[in-house]
């Protein structure tokens, strides 16, 4: 199995990054915080104005480690990326499979379906017992028409127009109960509806930090076993959208990023202090939070899982690696369709 | 004709001759990953990549020799050529460094009989017989040209020939020994070549609808 190798997030404003020898070096004023070697890195995410020396941006470059900028409050900016690793028959056929891609549209959806009504479930078992009754009964008739629309899905909706309807269907449905899977007591994290571009309420800051984090993973994996990023099945091609890399990610956002949104609030090991609202009405998460999140995230990657279709143990980081190679194969005529990722 | 970039590199054979899907994934779509047998090769090739040639014991000797086969669209080099002076000129003698030992596949002995089929087409001369140097054993196996070992090689340079053309990744080798000792294993994924994953979907979601819903 492949290995899961250390992503580095760089959150402090004004930090230098530079390779030392074999070594990737975080410096603060001048004085050496951190020190990973090269060969455990996997990818570089940057938030704000961190200084990348070019040297390390270089030996990145040659090795296949990606450098992603995002700005202060965790926008996308910019990706610095060596020479794209070629396999264009594959990406031959993923052009030509992505203009007529029911058959992948529809693994996707039902994997996002099944994960999501999974959430639900999960709730229901954990807290089931402590809800009032019409919550559960709310929890348990939104699992219930997503379960109507998983059968629709996967017997009937023949088009990718009609399968983006079944998500967006449950999705409403999905959100539409979320509140009541947030335990904690405090009123400023509950749940509105979604929001992003900008969140306007700390859940929904939490989430689309999330999301932004595994955003970028799933770009990697497309990068690294050979597809283009940019060209989606279910999500439309638009420019400068990573539409692949946001496709590979629907099946994983509600059990990866939702439900350590969810844990991390529960727990209260995020509470309202750690969001502050801007001008604008936009809500983000303070520096220390952040850090909470992202480490919160870099263990919740290393935790192991069977994936189902190859029946092999692996962490939850490699999980996008596998999908997208699993995507590989399926585009290059190995199996007959791509095996949703479900989690159990 | 065959242009020159849509030339088989000789080393592919030796992996078309342990497993076609082998040589697709690398030599067509691009994949390769390195693991300790193949950076040993390299260290290996290192040394004998040098180049020069020298005289011992009246063979000259040349290393890292260019070579091509325009009839079987081949492309590639030596590690070492020996040419040993005999009553009708020179006779060359193809000798390629492995790492490792000898093995029970063909694939190391076609390489270097797709060497000697290039000498032959380059020199006109016959060229009975190569070597192999195994780095592990310290010794020199001794293979002769047959009709059989022939055969074998052009077969191989047939078989990949087509795969490149056609584009299309073929099933993964039988011998699942090779597999396991495969570096490519990872990439390949020889557990789920044609595994039928519509029926596994079914079963999975009745599954994941069944187990939570009770």
């Amino acid at each position: 199995m492949k290995k899961l190798l250390n992503t580095v997030y760089v959150t402090t404003e004004g930090a230098a990054l530079k390779k030392d020898g074999e070594n990737l070096v975080a410096e603060i004023e001048g004085s050496e915080k951190a020190r990973v070697p090269l060969h455990m890195v996997a990818s570089v995410v940057t938030f704000g104005p961190i200084f990348v020396s070019p040297a390390l941006i270089g030996t990145c470059a040659e090795r296949g480690i990606t450098i992603a900028l995002m700005d202060r409050i965790g926008r996308f900016q910019a990706r610095i990326e060596g020479p794209v690793s070629g396999n264009v028959l594959l990406r031959r056929a993923q052009y030509r499979t992505a203009d007529d891609a029911v058959d992948v549209v529809r693994s996707i959806v039902l994997g996002k379906l099944a994960n999501q009504r999974a959430v639900i479930r999960r709730g229901l078992r954990d807290y089931g017992d402590e809800m009032a009754a019409p919550v559960r009964d709310a929890l348990e008739r939104a699992s219930d028409r997503i379960e109507m629309i998983l059968r629709r899905v996967q017997v009937k909706d023949d088009s990718i127009d009609l399968l983006r309807g079944a998500e967006g269907e449950a999705a409403t449905l999905y959100f539409g109960v979320f509140n009541h899977l947030i335990r904690s007591p405090d009123a400023t994290l509950h749940w509105t509806g979604r929001s992003r571009r900008p969140p306007l309420d700390p859940m929904n800051a939490l989430l689309s930090f999330l999301y932004t984090l595994l955003t970028h993973d799933c770009r990697s994996a497309c990068e690294a076993v050979g597809l283009d990023p940019a060209v989606g099945f279910l999500h439309r091609d638009r420019p400068g959208r990573p539409s692949l890399a946001l496709d590979l990610m629907e099946e994983l956002r509600a059990p990866l990023a939702d439900r350590l949104a969810l844990s991390l609030v529960n727990r209260r090991q995020l509470r309202a202090g750690d969001f502050r609202q801007m001008d604008n009405g936009a809500v983000l998460l303070t520096d220390e939070a952040r850090k909470t999140v992202l480490t919160a995230w870099q263990e919740r990657k290393k935790e192991e899982r069977l994936h189902p279709f190859l029946n092999e143990k692996a962490p939850f980081g490699l999980v996008p690696y596998l999908q997208a190679q699993m995507l590989a194969r399926h585009l290059r005529g190995d199996i007959e369709a791509y095996p949703p990722w479900f989690w159990s | 004709m065959g242009a020159e970039e849509d030339a088989i590199p000789l080393s592919a054979l030796q992996h078309a001759v342990y497993c076609l899907r082998q040589a697709a994934l690398i030599h067509l779509e691009r994949l390769w990953v390195a693991n300790r047998f193949t950076a040993e090769g390299d260290v290996l090739h290192a040394v004998a990549d040098k180049g020069g040639a020298r005289r011992a014991r009246g063979v000259r000797r040349v290393m890292s020799l260019p070579l091509a086969s325009a009839r079987l669209n081949l492309i590639g080099t030596a590690d070492l050529v020996e040419f040993i002076p005999g009553p009708a000129g020179e006779v060359a003698f193809p000798v390629e460094y492995k790492r490792g030992k000898p093995k029970l596949h063909r694939a190391d002995e076609v390489q270097l009989c797709a060497q000697a089929l290039c000498l032959e087409e380059m020199t006109g001369q016959p060229v009975p017989e190569g070597a192999l140097f195994y780095a592990h054993t310290k010794r020199r196996v001794t293979v002769p040209f047959d009709t059989e070992l022939r055969a074998l090689t052009q077969n191989a340079a047939q078989s990949l020939a087509d795969i490149l053309a056609s584009r299309i990744t073929p099933a993964p080798t039988a011998h699942k020994s090779r597999c396991r000792a495969c570096s490519l294993h990872e990439a390949c994924r020889p557990e789920t070549y044609a595994r039928p994953v519509l029926a596994w979907r079914d079963q999975m979601l009745a599954r994941s609808l069944k187990d939570i819903s009770e």
